[in-house]
């Protein structure tokens, strides 16, 4: 089909557009003039269609099975559910590359449009780094992975796609999570045009913010996505696993929170600048030091497809690139920056200030249990794995004080505030917490473990959470229909703040509940037989051989129920795929209220039975739950008029007030 | 205090959080990072019993005998063979013949008792660690080609 060399000429197109972008938009810098300007975000718009076409042609030649292409023989197969066809498309290498890049466009599309209301000379110079990052991501794709190479000879048959990639996930979590990484760009665009300009000032970072927010929210949906496919998927109960790769997407969340809440005290009262910058670049940085985990072919897990060795070397080069060149910039115009506002040790500036100390920190534990191994194998040929021990004790151990103080942050005033004054407005959340913590904990009484104390600060960050809705609602102090006034006329970023610290305990209560009560049982089961675990009756009903589309399944059907309860019917598979000789096992998985029973297959033994793993997960949907109530609350804020895109005159009132 | 010394005072102090957490971390590491070996460097690098590792090679043919849900094998790296037993459900890809790398320590000094398995979960996938070790170490000469090719 023509449409290939269609879409590899789009490509390319896109490609040297980006480059007279930059030059363009360099010009712009030194000789402001419109039709320059005006070029440049039409130049944005421009190669986000054409590496969208590029992208189509692509997507057309996976759906039409055609195999002339390299990438859709080695990775697609015509018997493939639609579906798959599709998602093939980015679950390899290069056409991961080229989503990438896509979205990469699509940020500096919306940036050319959505940020009309800048300053012209900003906006130029924001655009022209975004440019200058799709130059060299187009650039990485055009010559060394290339998803539009032909073959010779049309194969009649493709080779199939891992099977472990087929599932509906695969259509989810990596957009949603390079939406997340990627969208961060903008925040780096945004640090290196201020930078460069020297501009940096409250209203810096209002315009900031939204971007932050939306990629903020996309890297947290991403992120949990990708742990509740991995849990499913997999086959080992296991939701987060301190892989790499997990850790990878995990760094730039930690730093993007920490971004979102310095960006709050620099927009409120002018002050952090320099640290919200740093951040800014940090974010962006890890993204990219994930993209180069996930892509080089120098980690080896589900995520990085067979690679060739150079590629690695040529994304560490850019690596290196933009985040030495970031730096040095930030060096060099960083102490001309004037101090902001001041605050007292006690205050919400100084909460918040607490808040990124221990995000940054939490994030240097996981940056060096990640990179210590691969730094210590490049240089000594040591080989040693860390893994969750460290993690735990790590980060475990830092998040206690912080998840300790977010129930402060609200309460305590901006400039100068008192903590005593703050607990006695917290006191009835701190002793209902402490009550509901006690009982629970005594209930499920498993010996002297942290358990109790995760438990309590899960309740303390929930209960403290709403606890601020309840003091500004007035509840309980005036009449309900008062309340419920006030509580409507709440400004949307207390909600949000409220919920999205909501959905942080939520997650908290279901990771310590998962971890301290599961209860796994691995046994032989014949059909017919039942047995308990933990709770819950497991009846092994019967066992069929099905055909699926391009792969046969052996499906085991149980009946799990909670003592005395109706019971579920779930169907846990072993699978076998032709086309690579590869099989897989589907995990049946049955839900009771937030708790889950997990049940895998394993071999057959003697005569019709099955070696079967059982794991019972206590109020595990909670860890998920947590993560879309944030994600929620995020949503909501954006939807805050002050940060409306399309309201650019109030904007510009604002940030016109904030500059004076 | 002067606004300078308060400043000072502030910077010294999260840097010391900072500080402190960074040290914590570096003795976190040493406690909780585990080696990776290939069965002959159990002798040649003194692995202690009970200390954990991560043991990479090749599952022996004609070695895995299975009971129900108790595994036992021997892995190889063609020079030496390690006893292991594992309780539980190995991976779809785990077969004889072919890499596998199993966490866990020596219980004896016969037997490895694993906590977990891991076989690839790719036809393309290798065991990076591995495939280093046995190329630098000269063993199973096939395998690593192969296994790179």
């Amino acid at each position: 089909m023509l449409s290939i060399e269609l879409g590899h000429f789009a490509l390319i197109l896109a490609f040297a557009l980006s480059l007279v972008q930059v030059g363009v938009s360099a010009y712009a810098w030194q000789r402001p003039n419109e039709g320059a300007f005006s070029f440049v975000r039409h130049a944005g718009v421009m190669q986000f269609v054409l590496v969208l076409l590029s992208f189509a042609a692509l997507t057309f030649a996976f759906v039409t099975s055609d195999f002339s292409l390299k990438l859709a023989y080695e990775h697609s197969h015509s018997l493939q559910p639609t579906l798959y066809k599709f998602t093939s498309v980015w679950g390899n290498h290069e056409g991961s590359l080229l989503l990438w890049v896509l979205i990469l466009t699509l940020f500096g599309a919306a940036v050319a449009v959505g940020g009309a209301n800048l300053p012209k000379a900003s906006h130029n110079l924001v655009l022209g780094t975004q440019g200058f990052l799709t130059f060299a991501f187009i650039g990485f794709t055009i010559f060394t992975s290339n998803p539009f190479e032909r073959l010779p000879e049309m194969p009649l048959e493709g080779r199939d796609l891992n099977p472990i990639l087929q599932d509906i996930g695969l259509a989810i979590h990596p957009p949603l999570l390079y939406l997340g990484y990627v969208g961060f760009s903008v925040c780096f665009s945004f640090a290196i045009a201020a930078l460069i300009s020297g501009k940096i000032d409250a209203a810096w970072a209002r315009w900031v913010r939204p971007w932050t927010m939306l990629s903020w929210i996309f890297l947290t949906l991403g992120i949990a996505m990708g742990s509740y496919w991995a849990y499913y998927e997999l086959g080992w109960g296991g939701w987060w696993f301190w892989d790499p790769v997990e850790n990878a997407s995990f760094m730039p969340w930690l730093t993007g929170t920490a971004l979102l809440h310095s960006a709050l005290v620099m927009e409120k009262r002018g002050a952090l600048k320099i640290w919200t910058i740093l951040l800014a670049i940090i974010t962006f940085s890890l993204s990219l030091l994930g993209t180069f985990l996930v892509r080089s072919g120098i980690l080896t897990s589900v995520h990085s497809f067979a690679t060739d060795p150079s590629r690695g070397l040529v994304i560490l080069g850019m690596l290196t690139f933009f985040i030495c060149g970031a730096f040095i910039l930030f060096a060099w115009r960083a102490p001309t920056l004037k101090a902001g506002g001041l605050f007292s040790p006690i205050s919400r500036e100084a909460a918040l200030v607490f808040n990124n100390l221990f995000l940054a920190t939490a994030t240097i534990a996981v940056l060096v249990g990640t990179l210590y191994p691969l730094v210590l194998d490049a240089f000594t040929g040591i080989k040693i794995s860390v893994g969750a021990p460290f993690f735990d004790l790590t980060f475990g151990a830092l998040m206690v004080p912080l998840l300790l103080v977010v129930p402060f942050g609200p309460f305590l005033p901006w400039k100068r505030a008192s903590i005593a004054q703050a607990s006695k407005r917290l006191f009835g959340a701190i002793v209902l917490s402490l009550i509901l913590a006690i009982i629970v904990a005594a209930y499920l009484w498993e010996g002297f473990t942290l358990t109790p104390l995760g438990i309590l600060l899960g309740f303390w960050v929930i209960i403290g959470a709403l606890a601020d809705l309840v003091e500004r609602s007035k509840l309980f102090k005036v009449s309900p229909s008062v309340s419920l006034r006030r509580l409507a006329g709440l400004p949307k970023n207390v909600w949000s703040t409220s919920f999205a610290h909501m959905g942080l305990g939520l997650t908290v209560l279901g990771v310590v509940f998962v971890t301290a009560f599961e209860t796994e049982t691995i046994t032989t089961m014949q059909p017919g037989d039942q047995i308990e675990a933990h709770g819950y009756s497991v009846r092994f009903v019967n066992e069929q051989n099905v055909p699926g589309p391009n792969f046969t399944s052996e499906t085991a059907t149980f009946a799990v129920a909670p003592v005395g309860k109706r019971e579920n019917l779930v169907a846990s598979e072993k699978r076998n795929y032709p086309a690579r000789q590869m099989p897989t096992t589907e995990a049946g998985i049955t839900t009771f209220g937030l708790s889950q029973v997990y049940i895998s297959i394993g071999d057959r033994v003697e005569d019709n039975g099955r070696v079967v793993r059982i794991w019972t997960k206590p109020w595990i949907l909670l860890i998920w739950i947590g993560t879309v109530v944030m994600a929620l609350a995020g949503t909501y804020s954006l939807t805050d008029r002050k940060y409306r895109i399309a309201a650019p005159n109030l904007v510009r009132k604002q940030a016109l007030g904030a500059t004076k | 205090m002067t606004r300078k010394q308060k400043r000072l005072a502030i910077i010294g102090g999260l840097s010391a959080v900072v500080l402190t957490a960074v040290v914590f971390i570096a003795i976190a590491m040493r406690g909780t990072a585990s080696f990776f070996v290939v069965p002959s460097e159990i002798q040649t690098q003194n692995i202690a019993i009970n200390q954990a590792v991560r043991l990479g090679g090749i599952v022996k043919s004609d070695s895995w005998v299975k009971e129900g849900t108790s595994h036992n094998f021997l892995v190889t790296d063609c020079k030496t063979d390690i006893a292991v037993h594992y309780d539980g459900i190995v991976p779809d890809l785990f077969r004889e013949g072919q890499e596998v790398i199993v966490e866990g320590a020596l219980i004896n000094n016969e037997l490895f008792e694993a906590t977990n398995v891991l076989a690839k979960h790719d036809e393309n996938y290798v065991p990076k660690d591995m495939v280093d070790k046995f190329e630098e170490q000269g063993l199973c000469p096939g395998h690593t080609d192969e296994a790179y090719g």
